[in-house]
């Protein structure tokens, strides 16, 4: 297991940097600090944000004790044997292709194989979710099989509709909601991640195991 | 209830902001200019929490149905109660049946109204802050249209401050503002030259610069890779460098990760400073270190501070 380094992030946060990599060990060991700090309550601290291999803490400047959260985030970092949290596994169906997947077809280019094999590659892997972020609900999850990991669009759309699923390098992710973006879109969930109505309104959370499941545009409309 | 008779140009409900959301991705939002909004609270006799109207630009109409107390703070307007002119950073009564307007504006970019009791939006997640990119909080999670009606909050009012007039009139000249800056971690990625290059030049606030960010023209600033991509989080304040070279500073609307390198960030006592800055204004930016952000921060602090 790799070090770790500590860095301030102006006057109001600090950042916890493990080694720069994608490894779900390194996630959990984020993860596992994240919610140490969560858990100590500290006065002053007001956002956790658990990262690919980082921890944010954001805080009061004036009202924080800043030699103790530092310490809090020393002595968690220093805990080597991190067991990787099961998360939990969850299914999500997407209908692939069509008017939901306008980049199918150049995401198979990019791979030189057929739509096909696209879906069956991108909904044969398990992923896990790195870190929600960019807007209320995104997921970021790994790792897509390298055969399909076409880079993000060089002219980002304007507008992505909200479910899309989408590809951008070693990553996977969903859109819940309709956001200017930059990823190949492959297909659309129906299925509602994020309910500002339900006090925990994000249904992944960091951790978790996701898999794609193919639909059908029936059984799509029937969801959603 | 106060009804909304003309928006203005971009008015939205404002509390102290969503925050222990982030890490879902929930953006914090709240006011642009935390000293004005603090300050407008604190004149009507609020809590500090009590949600504020934000106003940008060009200001609002509003109607209040019923007899209330009021206070306009931050960016400098000529203020009229029906057609009498009125004082900004002072409490000033409202009749039912009377209207606040906005008349020119003299300087800064943002103005907080403050009414006694709060305005009493549906909380989301905790907060009645409006974002209007994720539709959360404020009216229907968007900037107000004519015919809204706010709800007031119905706690009675402690007692009507003179609050401190903050010099964000003085401070923030038409023209543009120097601010004080934390170098980053990632500074190193633009080398000694960049660093110069940044600290002596002088940008232009672009016209496309919201509440998620201040979008700056002048001299570009190129960052060696890091050969890493993935996004991690970013905070309110950071000077976030994208291919183009032009520096973006982000605002309190902010994405909650992204993506481009930071030569550095803003202090939190110099952000609302920032806030007050309106297109086309120029901004210079310096040096500063831990220890002297705290103090200015300590120093506005103490300004805020009251006589019970």
């Amino acid at each position: 297991m790799g070090g770790w380094s500590l860095s301030h992030v102006g006057d109001s946060a600090v950042v916890l940097e493990f080694e720069q990599t994608l490894d779900p060990l390194v996630n959990a060991r984020a993860m596992a600090v994240g919610g140490a700090v969560r858990r100590a309550g500290q006065r002053g601290v007001q956002d956790v944000l658990e990262g690919f291999c980082s921890v944010t803490v954001v805080f009061k400047p004036l009202e924080t004790d800043l030699t103790e959260l530092i310490s809090t985030l020393q002595r968690e970092a220093d805990v080597q044997a991190r067991a990787i949290v099961g998360g939990r596994e969850i299914a999500l169906p997407v209908c692939y292709g069509g008017s939901f997947g306008p980049d199918l077809g150049a995401v198979a280019s990019f791979g030189s194989c057929s739509e096909q094999e696209v879906i069956r590659t991108h909904s044969a892997s398990v992923y896990r979710v790195y870190m929600l972020g960019f807007m209320p609900g995104f997921s970021y999850m790994a790792t897509v099989d390298s055969r399909i990991a076409m880079p993000r669009r060089v002219e980002p759309r304007v507008r992505v509709p909200a479910g899309s699923v989408g590809i951008a390098g070693m990553q996977t992710g969903l859109y819940p909601f309709e956001a200017p973006g930059g990823w190949q879109l492959i297909g659309r969930c129906p299925i509602k991640v994020f309910d500002i109505e339900n006090p925990n309104p994000c249904l992944l959370r960091v951790g978790d195991s996701v898999r794609f499941r193919a639909i059908t545009e029936e059984e799509y409309l029937q969801l959603g | 209830m106060i009804v909304v008779l003309r928006p203005g140009f971009f008015s939205t409900v404002q509390d102290d902001g969503r925050w222990g959301y982030q890490r879902l991705g929930v953006q914090v939002a709240g006011p642009m200019d935390r000293v004005s909004h603090r300050l407008a609270n604190l004149i009507v006799g609020n809590c500090s929490s009590c949600a504020t109207l934000e106003v940008t630009l060009r200001g609002p109409t509003l109607k209040f149905e019923y007899d209330t107390i009021f206070v306009v703070t931050g960016a400098e307007f000529e203020l009229f109660l029906d057609s009498v002119g009125v004082a900004m950073n002072t409490a000033q009564v409202a009749r039912s049946g009377s209207c606040l307007s906005f008349g020119e504006r003299r300087s800064g970019a943002r103005s907080y109204i403050g009414i006694a009791g709060g305005i009493d939006v549906k909380p989301v997640l905790g907060s009645r802050s409006t974002h209007v990119a994720s539709r959360m909080g404020g009216v229907d999670g968007r900037a107000l249209k004519t015919g809204d009606r706010l709800p007031v909050g119905g706690d009675v009012i402690r007692s009507v401050r003179s609050g401190p007039k903050w010099e964000v009139g003085a401070e923030v000249a038409k023209e543009g503002t120097r601010v004080r800056v934390i170098l980053g971690r990632d500074h190193k990625r633009f080398g000694l030259e960049g660093v110069a290059r940044f600290e002596s030049s002088r940008y232009q606030v672009k016209r496309d610069s919201d509440r998620m960010g201040y979008r700056l023209s002048g001299r570009s600033l190129k960052a060696t890779s890091a050969g890493f991509d993935f996004s991690s989080a970013v905070v309110t304040g950071a000077i976030q460098i994208p291919p183009s070279g032009q520096p973006i500073i982000l605002m309190v609307d902010h994405q909650t990760t992204g993506g481009y390198p930071s030569i550095g960030h803003v202090i939190t006592a110099d952000l609302p400073i920032v806030a007050q800055l309106a297109p086309e204004s120029w901004i210079e930016f310096e040096k500063c270190d831990r220890a002297s952000a705290l103090t200015a921060l300590i120093k506005q602090e103490r300004g805020l501070m009251v006589d019970q």
